[in-house]
């Protein structure tokens, strides 16, 4: 077992130290607030590949439906800052004013019943997590109580974001189509276009990673956490020593569905838009790449692979477009084949035992709660 | 005879001193029924050891017992209990502990851990995030370590565990658990003769507070423990009784013990 | 089913529909037949399996072009050589990716499908960059044109028919090969019990590879059948995957009947549904419909009762 000082070990302690030093000191201030925009924009994705680490690092279930959670937290907030921005004076060009102007352009003359509740802040706040938790909680439900899982889990997952993205592309009259929610404004006013509130609102995602982070990290050190790895190892002998695995895997399921509906609000907020096209199934399923790349173990891991796979993709699509594909293809063989633990698996096998050489000694806490094989998973 | 056997058994429903009563127990597989119209009674703190041919149907009859396959027909009363009817954490819970046929533990985990994941509380998810692993809870597991003769090796990962650690292990995790039946599927296969030795005195230490039923092949160790014996074929029981006469049991000795 | 003249349109519109939904259901059959034989009897998930296909509709794509250009006296038959090499094409590609990846994780069904998932990126990227975004179509020799007037009003394509009856005769060729052949035995003995089947002789190595070969084979052989219906592209295999995966699983991993029963409801249901409402809508009924059953009865459609 290793050693803990409260919730992390001692190189848990460094890493984090490095994360906080990288995400509010040093991005801040060597980008200029575009760049750190991308970067916030970035860590939304963050979230959900931590929600990931928990329940298919950790839990062994793969989700390839992640997007839906994003998507449907993002669409809460969108659709809070969507009412805001359409009041009857800044709409009154529209033949019915007061509604988002999509809807008027698809000849709808009301608000629909379910818009209503997302004139309210806190409501819309409660509904960001609430809504991608009850769909969860109902795919998890219907699933792992009749023991489905493993690749039947990941297909019915998938199916669901392709049902869901021809749902919004479908109903453009209540969603906005395929091009989603756009062109929102204020937030209580707050215009959050401007490079002050980017500011402000990239620390405010900083903040919520970090937190999410700390709450990833207590189910991970808690006996749930132990749980999970005895679940993913012998499920059998867990139920016959008196538990009802089922719970545990939809807590676990919830869990990150709350994380990706976190990830997913604060991209409409931080990027001013939200949709189709970052719930279905590729953008589904390039998340659980952000997490393998960053190391499905790893809640750190899962940080910086989403940084790292965002930025590549963007100076990718930059310059040479057509490679992109070829390289996120690769992406996925090589951390399947080659590097099953990720970054943080590289980081823990072959970096670190050369730190540790160079200032010798300087010992204890060599290694981690993190378990050695993945493929445990079935 | 049969009927002669089961006459001598036959409960008196007033009088219930039975942990455990199976009867008419039935389960078909596609038609094919590896259990057929079984019954059986064990007493408080008896050893009863269930041996057969393969594929008698014993660790169907366990399975059946906790809940892992689903009874086609017939009853399993735990003390007042019904079973079939409830579902496996469930049958833990009401107190019957199980261990299987290959060693089942948690690989990755040190024994530590598996004792304590094993350990009869925080057993809800809320319970489980809750959890503290505090004094009762490490006194526990060390007294149960020492029991399974893993005292040392509590930090072990279970992975580099000898087979024979990895089947005491499993007996641990259930004992932690302080189930009034045990149900042992094959416990010292793999085991070295003093490993064996070893496991036959840590039964009989246990039995002064749980029933325990006992699946194994190693006649040596049967007799090392047994207090009664159970022997199944095809499904049904052809032959109950001590190991004495179960032993002179022609029936028996024709299928299973051989010339 | 065939037009009533008393009852009129209302009942040909119906058949058309009807017809519509049959050619829909011999692609989904074609797609699922390969996806049966590498998800059902080898438990392994091959998210490439579009990409398959589209490589035997690009090479029947290329066959047309060349006979066109230079054997213009056997066009006619051009389409049975094609789909004979789209076959050899996806068979020779499956074979490959079977020997430099499949192999190394049949143990672990998850990566299986995070791996070809990469690989269905990099084969998408491959056919644009070597063929072009565009989509493309093949010529119909002449006999493949035109219809068959059942009445004044249902018109049969020549096309759709060949293709409905293309289906039919790969399935049974697929039924005889997988359950009536001895190495169909072979096949079944290794995915039940590997070591057993070694252990009595069976080259299981030679077997996986050659097993999952085949199904890419179909694979390619349901893109070839593809071209005659519709037009390719790069990316026009990833839009059939979920589809036919939920087929195989709705229809019961293992059975190639269920597959066949299962494309038939999801197919029929689908395109009737088309009639009453907009494509996407009737999409999303039959998706949320399969997936509710799914949720609802895993056990009627896909477990199997054995010991786990
Ligand atoms: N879930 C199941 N589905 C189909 N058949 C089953 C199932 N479970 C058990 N069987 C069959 O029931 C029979 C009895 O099996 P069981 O495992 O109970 O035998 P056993 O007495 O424990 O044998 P062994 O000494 O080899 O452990 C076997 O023929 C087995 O194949
Ligand atoms: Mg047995």
């Amino acid at each position: 077992m290793t050693k803990r000082f409260g919730p992390f070990a001692g190189r848990e302690w460094i890493a984090l130290l490095i994360l906080g030093l990288l995400l509010f000191v040093v991005f801040p201030t060597t980008l200029d607030v575009f760049r750190l925009n991308l970067v916030g924009k970035y860590l939304t994705y963050a979230f959900v590949a931590m929600g990931l680490v928990l329940c298919w690092g950790y839990g062994g279930i793969l989700s390839l439906g992640q997007g839906v959670f994003f998507g449907l937290g993002g669409y809460c907030m969108a659709m809070f800052l969507k009412l805001e921005a359409s009041t009857p004076e800044a709409t009154k060009i529209q033949s019915t004013p007061g509604i988002p102007d999509f809807m008027d352009w698809n000849q709808v003359t009301a608000l629909p019943w379910w818009w209503e509740p997302f004139h309210s802040l806190p409501l819309t706040l409660i509904l960001v997590i609430a809504v991608p938790v009850f769909f969860a909680f109902v795919i998890g439900l219907a699933m792992f109580k009749r023991r489905v899982g493993g690749v039947y889990f990941a297909i019915i997952t998938q199916a669901i974001a392709a049902i869901l993205t021809i749902l919004i592309i479908g109903q453009q009259g209540y969603t906005g189509g395929v091009n989603g929610i756009t062109d929102l404004r204020t937030l209580l006013g707050w215009d959050i276009r401007t490079d002050d509130a980017k500011f402000v609102l990239y620390f405010v995602n900083g903040g919520l990673l970090i937190a999410c982070l700390l709450i990833g990290q207590g189910i991970r050190i808690s006996k749930f956490g132990r749980l999970m790895i005895a679940i993913r190892d012998k499920e059998d002998r867990v139920r016959f020593s008196g538990y009802d695995v089922a719970n545990f895997k939809i807590f676990i399921f919830c869990m990150a569905a709350a994380f990706s509906a976190i990830g997913g609000a604060m991209f409409a907020l931080q990027v001013g838009f939200m949709s189709p096209s970052f719930v279905g199934i590729v953008p589904s399923i390039e998340m659980v790449i952000f997490c393998a790349v960053g190391g499905r173990l790893s809640l750190f891991g899962a940080i910086y692979g989403a940084l790292l796979v965002n930025a590549a993709k963007t100076t990718f699509s930059e310059s040479f477009p057509e490679l992109w594909l070829f390289a996120m293809g690769g992406l996925f063989i090589a951390v399947v084949m080659a590097f099953p633990n990720g970054l943080a698996g590289v980081l823990h096998k072959h970096i670190e035992p050369r730190i540790y050489r160079l200032f010798g000694g300087l010992r204890g806490s060599g290694t981690t709660g993190a378990v050695s094989s993945p493929h445990a998973a079935e | 005879m049969n009927a002669a056997i089961l006459a001598n058994q036959v409960p008196d429903p007033l009088q219930k001193e039975f942990i455990l009563t199976v009867e008419r127990l039935t389960v078909s597989f596609d038609g094919f029924k590896a259990v057929n119209d079984l019954s059986l009674y064990v007493d408080e703190h008896e050893i009863r050891v269930i041996i057969g041919p393969n594929g008698a149907g014993k660790t169907t009859v366990l399975d059946l017992i906790c809940g892992r396959t689903k009874a086609t027909e017939g009853t399993i009363k735990f003390r007042d209990k019904e079973l079939t009817t409830m579902r496996e954490h469930e049958i833990v819970h009401a107190g019957v502990g199980r261990k299987f046929q290959n060693p089942s533990i948690y690989e990755e985990l040190t024994v530590f851990e598996n004792l304590e994941l094993s350990f009869p509380r925080g057993r809800s998810v809320f319970g489980a995030l809750a959890f503290r692993r505090d004094a009762e809870v490490r006194d526990k597991i060390e007294e149960i370590a020492s029991l399974v003769f893993l005292k040392d090796s509590l930090q072990t990962e279970a992975a580099i565990l000898s087979h024979g650690q990895k089947q005491w292990l499993e007996i641990g995790m259930l004992l932690i658990q302080s189930p009034e039946l045990l149900m042992l599927d094959e416990p010292v296969a793999g085991m070295s003769v003093a490993e064996r030795l070893k496991t036959a005195e840590l039964l009989n230490n246990i039995i002064h507070n749980q029933s325990v039923i006992v699946i194994e092949h190693d006649m040596k160790f049967v007799e090392d423990i047994a207090h009664r014996v159970t022997v199944m074929h095809q499904g049904k029981i052809l032959s109950e009784g001590s190991m004495d006469h179960v032993k002179h049991d022609p029936k028996v000795v024709e299928v299973y013990l051989g010339h | 089913m065939i037009g009533d003249y008393t009852i009129g349109e209302f009942t040909s519109i119906l058949a058309m529909q009807g017809f519509a939904g049959l050619i829909l259901f011999s692609v989904f059959v074609l797609m699922a037949l390969g996806l049966a034989i590498i998800f059902g009897q080898m438990g392994v998930i091959n998210m490439a399996h579009g990409e398959f296909m589209i490589l035997g509709a690009y090479v029947t794509y290329f066959c047309s072009q060349f006979f066109s250009a230079y054997l213009p006296g056997l066009f006619s038959i051009y389409f049975f050589i094609a789909m004979a090499l789209a076959f050899c094409a996806s068979f020779g590609l499956g074979i490959l990716v079977e020997w430099g990846m499949i192999r190394f994780l049949y143990k672990r069904p998850l990566d299986t499908l995070l791996a070809t998932w990469g690989l269905s990126l990099i084969l998408q990227q491959f056919y644009r960059s070597v063929f072009g975004a565009r989509e493309v179509g093949v010529t119909l020799p002449e006999w493949m044109l035109g219809a068959v007037n059942l009445t004044d009003i249902i018109e049969i394509p020549i096309n759709g028919l060949f293709v409905m009856g293309l289906t039919i005769i790969i399935t049974v060729a697929v039924y005889l090969i997988m359950f009536r052949s001895g190495w169909g035995k072979q096949v079944r003995a290794v995915m039940q019990n590997r070591v057993m089947a070694g252990a009595v002789g069976i080259n299981t190595k030679m077997v996986d590879r050659i097993t999952f070969g085949l199904g890419c084979g179909i694979a390619g052989i349901a893109g070839s059948a593809f071209t005659m219906i519709g037009s390719t592209g790069p990316t026009a295999g990833q839009l059939y995957i979920v589809d036919t995966f939920l087929v195989v699983v709705f229809g019961g991993a293992a059975s190639l009947l269920g597959t066949i029963a299962s494309a038939f409801t999801i197919s029929q249901a689908q395109s009737t549904m088309e009639f009453f409402m907009s494509g996407s809508m009737a999409k999303v009924l039959t998706l949320l419909t399969v997936v509710g059953i799914l949720m609802l009865r895993p056990q009627g459609l896909f477990t199997l009762n054995i010991r786990r």
